[in-house]
């Protein structure tokens, strides 16, 4: 898992619309990367539904959450539709996993990315990061609110 | 806005929903989630107390703030607990046709329940459960707490 205080890697990876969002176009503001295993489980949407509820309180921090799985646009588009969010998310379809990887993220077994919450900073660093114990735990949002208060 | 950190579960007070002589599980549910209802029916038949909290996942389940609304303001009518007895009895009959129809079965003045249960009022005291839960850590339902330590939730694969 990568460490607090490094450069976050960059990153280009097309959005549910299969349009391109860098890293880099985040620049000045902080971005919340939500690593997640898989579009359509229930773990996974229970987190993301959740985190929608919190979005607004979210966006008063200036944070954007933006969640990447190794599911393809498609499945992007339809799982935010199911669940009836506006969150961004990616994906890290081809070449498979290699930005979960470069995040330190990434599960071989399975061939998903592990469930990892990673706060990029105004200037593109790590300022923190929280990786689930499995895949199949997910953390409350007030952990990413002591993060935003420490 | 509110603050979201972590904080305790707060312990049950005058303002909680409870149901029996004393609450000794906190539930934090969705009146829109099948698990919910599936784990209502099994604790509500328990002769332990139980607090009720509001924990709408609007997204997930558009029409669960609408029920949340509506179970408050059957509450400020001293019917909350049957109102959702009866939206997780009956999941299919929630448009606001069936609410209105519960409001009348449970003797309700009509008028009032549509205004409470649209005003701004009863939106803050669903919030304010939610919020709590937030803090609390809950992430997904339902969530059930006894003497404000969590003791299960749903069991889910990733």
């Amino acid at each position: 898992m990568i460490s607090a205080g490094v450069p976050a890697p960059g990153f280009t990876l097309p959005n549910q619309d299969k349009e391109e969002v860098s890293l880099a176009d985040f620049r000045g503001r902080k971005v919340l990367l939500i690593f997640y295993p898989a579009d359509f489980s229930s773990v996974c949407s229970d987190q993301l539904s959740i985190y929608q509820e919190v979005k607004p309180e979210l966006s008063e921090k200036g944070v954007e959450p933006i969640g990447i799985s190794v599911d393809g646009p498609n499945a992007h588009k339809a799982f935010r539709e199911k669940l009836g969010i506006d969150i961004t998310l990616l994906s890290d379809f081809e070449p498979k996993g290699e930005v979960a990887r470069a995040y330190g993220s990434y599960l071989d077994g399975p061939g998903v990315a592990n469930r990892t919450l990673v706060l990029v900073d105004e200037d593109l660093n790590v300022a923190w990061t929280y990786e689930s114990p499995t895949p199949g735990e997910f953390p409350g949002a007030n952990i990413i609110f002591d993060a935003l208060a420490s | 806005m509110a603050e979201l950190s972590s904080a305790p579960v707060p312990p049950v007070g005058p303002d909680d929903h409870v149901r029996g002589e004393e609450a000794g599980l906190i539930v934090y549910a969705d009146l829109g989630c099948p698990h919910c209802a599936a784990t209502w029916a099994e604790i509500a038949a328990r002769p332990a107390g139980i607090a009720f909290r509001h924990f709408p996942v609007a997204s997930k389940h558009p029409r669960s703030p609408a029920l949340h609304g509506a179970a408050e303001a059957a509450g400020m009518q001293g019917a909350f607990f049957e109102m959702v007895d009866s939206l997780y009895a009956d999941r299919g009959r929630v448009d606001d046709p069936h609410l209105w129809e519960r409001a009348e079965r449970f003797g309700l003045d009509l008028e009032r329940f549509e205004r409470d249960r649209r005003s701004d009022a009863v939106a803050a005291r669903v919030r304010r459960d939610f919020e709590s839960g937030i803090r609390a850590g809950v992430a997904g339902t339902p969530a059930i707490f006894d003497a404000c330590t969590l003791v299960a939730v749903r069991e889910r694969e990733f």
